[in-house]
């Protein structure tokens, strides 16, 4: 019976086309909206993700998000260090400073300012560097005024421009020479991210009485993260969080706090609405112009449950086929825009995949549960009429 | 050309003895529609029978009820009242899966609109009821090529219902109705849609190769030319027989 329900289903080639295209739609709506929105949220905690050393971070106790600095105490580092289970811990310099283009650019921006994250590392051990550089060398960062900047930045800075070290911006009235070119995660901001030595950072930085952004520690062997987050919270009242920790608070605060979520969420129910739409209609409409075949079929014997099996064979193939289009859609766009810097990073998870197939599954059993309903209350004897 | 003079030799089946002559028998059968004001009575106390081996016409007047004496004897329809016994089995003690597989093996259909699935080639469509029933398909369509071949459409097993004519379609679906070799054939109106030659062969293929002596021919119709073929003519009005004619011309 089941060629016999795809031969009906393909025979029929434009509603066939018309439901693949309902759930190839809805599919590749949602997948690329969904993957879309969680690169965005993966985004939102840039600084936890490139700085790959150190499992615990301290804050300020009202530190809500990665990008809300506020700014610690000198001697907060040595209580840090003070607690049992501290394997070592770190100075972090995080600070939105502007800088200043002192060469110009293509576009002949000579003194124009653009806004950057400048990020200052510890000064003996460069706890934090980028891993991955382009140009360059992290060592680099022990020669005078020298700061690496990250590749997109770059080519924010300096647009059309061949990577090229040696370029000079001012920042705070200080000069800053490029001396290396690194790959690492882009922010929430799309801003050009600065790494330089933390006592650079701070003359880089607008003065303020306290400077410091973070701590980073690592924990002796044998401590969880978690438990030294709660000894380090109890000892020195600061606020003490695992590298997940807090990038779900990150995320979280974006969540609740920006109208991105409801945005793709309009999109993706938007999605989800014209995927039940089409599909679900158009599959209706073809179950209502086989009524009379599914009446002959009931007529010579055919039992409900075999019609219901026949039916969902039909949806599950039309299903299968719109999610691997819709999907392949979505990943097609993830490939051909890898190199594009604006959507760098951005991918699909494999949960976002599996979330898209669940999402079809419930569109393609709505599709048909209608016809399904029709099909059981049907009387065999319609076939006389 | 269309198989008529003889039975073909594929579609000499075994005939299994009847276990009486009566093939079916309804007693006091009454079918009502609806309820209260809209309550409709399409068959008021039916007494009739068909016997194996012949060919019976139901016919009468559109609304006298033939369409629905035929869907509560091969076990569309329940009745409201009466008893239905159909090739020995009654089927208004039946339930809706017994009554399923009881026509999935027991009953073959002739539609007046063929009801054949566009998607399927005619060899498929023949096909359909061995599949329903369980067989594998290329067995099923292998068979089904040997009844097309017997009804005179050898040369269309692969082609779709969209491309063949009116009576071409018809042989189809009587093709359909016979691969199981059902022992009950119905057939609502299967000449209402055919000119008078494609209806003339339609008749004689129900006659030739659909009459057997285990088996039961119910034929619905209201076209008077086809009324020759007929062992047996049950006129019926109003929901009720009228009057059973034998026709010895047969």
């Amino acid at each position: 019976m089941i060629w016999i329900a795809l031969k009906m289903l393909t025979g029929d080639r434009a509603k066939y086309l018309g439901i693949i295209f309902g759930v190839g739609f809805a599919s590749l709506l949602i997948s690329h909206q969904v993957s879309i929105f969680v690169s965005i949220m993966g985004r939102t905690t840039h600084l936890v993700k490139n700085i790959q050393e150190g499992e615990v971070w301290v804050m300020d106790p009202n530190v809500r998000q990665v990008d809300e600095v506020i700014g610690l105490a000198d001697d907060d580092l040595h209580r840090v260090r003070g607690v049992e289970g501290v394997a070592w811990a770190v100075k972090l310099y995080r600070g939105n400073v502007r800088a200043r283009l002192a060469e110009g650019n293509d576009d002949g921006a000579r003194g124009d300012f653009r806004g950057v994250i400048l990020l200052g590392l510890d000064d003996s051990t460069l706890v934090g560097a980028p891993r991955k550089m382009l140009l360059g060398s992290v060592e680099d960062l022990n020669r005078p005024d020298a700061v690496i900047i990250d590749e997109a930045g770059y080519h924010y800075l300096f647009p059309g421009q061949p990577h090229r070290l040696g370029q000079v911006v001012e920042m705070t009235d200080k000069r800053a020479e490029i001396v290396g070119i690194c790959e690492v995660g882009q922010p929430f901001q799309s801003q050009p991210i600065f790494y330089t030595k933390y006592a650079r950072a701070l003359e880089y930085s607008p003065p303020e009485r306290r400077l410091l952004s973070y701590i980073v520690v690592e924990p002796e062997p044998g401590v969880s993260p978690k438990e030294l987050c709660d000894r380090i919270t109890y000892e020195t009242g600061l606020q003490a969080r695992t590298r997940e920790e807090f990038k779900w608070m990150t995320i979280d605060f974006y969540l609740k706090n920006t109208g991105i979520p409801f945005n793709f969420g309009i999109t993706v129910t938007i999605g989800f609405i014209v995927g039940v739409a089409i599909a679900g209609q158009t599959f209706y409409l073809f179950t209502i112009e086989n009524l009379k075949q599914f009446g002959a079929l009931k007529a010579m014997g055919t039992s409900n449950r075999r019609i219901v099996g026949m039916i969902l064979v039909q949806a599950i193939l039309v299903g299968l086929i719109g999610y691997g289009l819709g999907v392949g859609g979505t990943a097609l766009f993830f490939e051909l825009t890898q190199t594009s810097i604006p959507l760098k990073g951005f991918h699909m998870v494999w949960q976002v995949m599996g979330g898209t197939a669940v999402v079809v599954g419930f569109i393609v059993v709505l599709a048909s549960l209608l016809s399904i309903r029709k099909v059981l209350v049907l009387e065999p004897a319609v076939v006389f009429r | 050309m269309v198989a008529t003079a003889t039975i073909p030799e594929t579609l000499q089946f075994a005939v299994r003895s009847p276990q009486s002559g009566v093939a079916v028998e309804c007693r006091g059968v009454t079918k009502q529609f609806g309820t209260g004001d809209t309550k409709v009575m399409a068959l008021r106390g039916v007494d009739m029978t068909a016997a194996y081996g012949e060919m019976t016409l139901l016919v009468g007047p559109s609304g006298c009820g033939k369409t629905t004496l035929i869907s509560v004897i091969c076990g569309l329809l329940d009745a409201t009242e009466g008893t239905v016994v159909v090739l020995d089995e009654e089927l208004t003690a039946m339930g809706g899966r017994g009554k399923t597989a009881f026509r999935r093996t027991n009953v073959g259909f002739v539609f007046q609109q063929y009801n054949l699935l566009p998607a399927l080639t005619a060899a498929e469509n023949a096909a359909v009821p061995l599949i329903v029933a369980g067989w594998p398909r290329v067995k099923a369509v292998n068979r089904a090529n040997e009844v097309l071949d017997a009804v005179g459409l050898a040369d269309k097993l692969r082609t779709y219902p969209d491309q063949l004519s009116g009576g071409q379609q018809q042989r189809v679906a009587i093709a359909r109705a016979l691969v199981h070799e059902p022992r009950l054939l119905v057939c609502d109106e299967p000449t209402a849609a055919l000119d008078a030659r494609s209806g003339q062969t339609v008749m004689e293929l129900l006659k030739d190769i659909g009459r057997r002596p285990d088996r039961a021919v119910i034929i619905v119709t209201h076209d008077n030319r086809v009324f020759r073929f007929g062992d047996r003519i049950v006129t019926m009005s109003d929901g009720r027989i009228e009057s059973v004619e034998e026709n010895n011309a047969t």
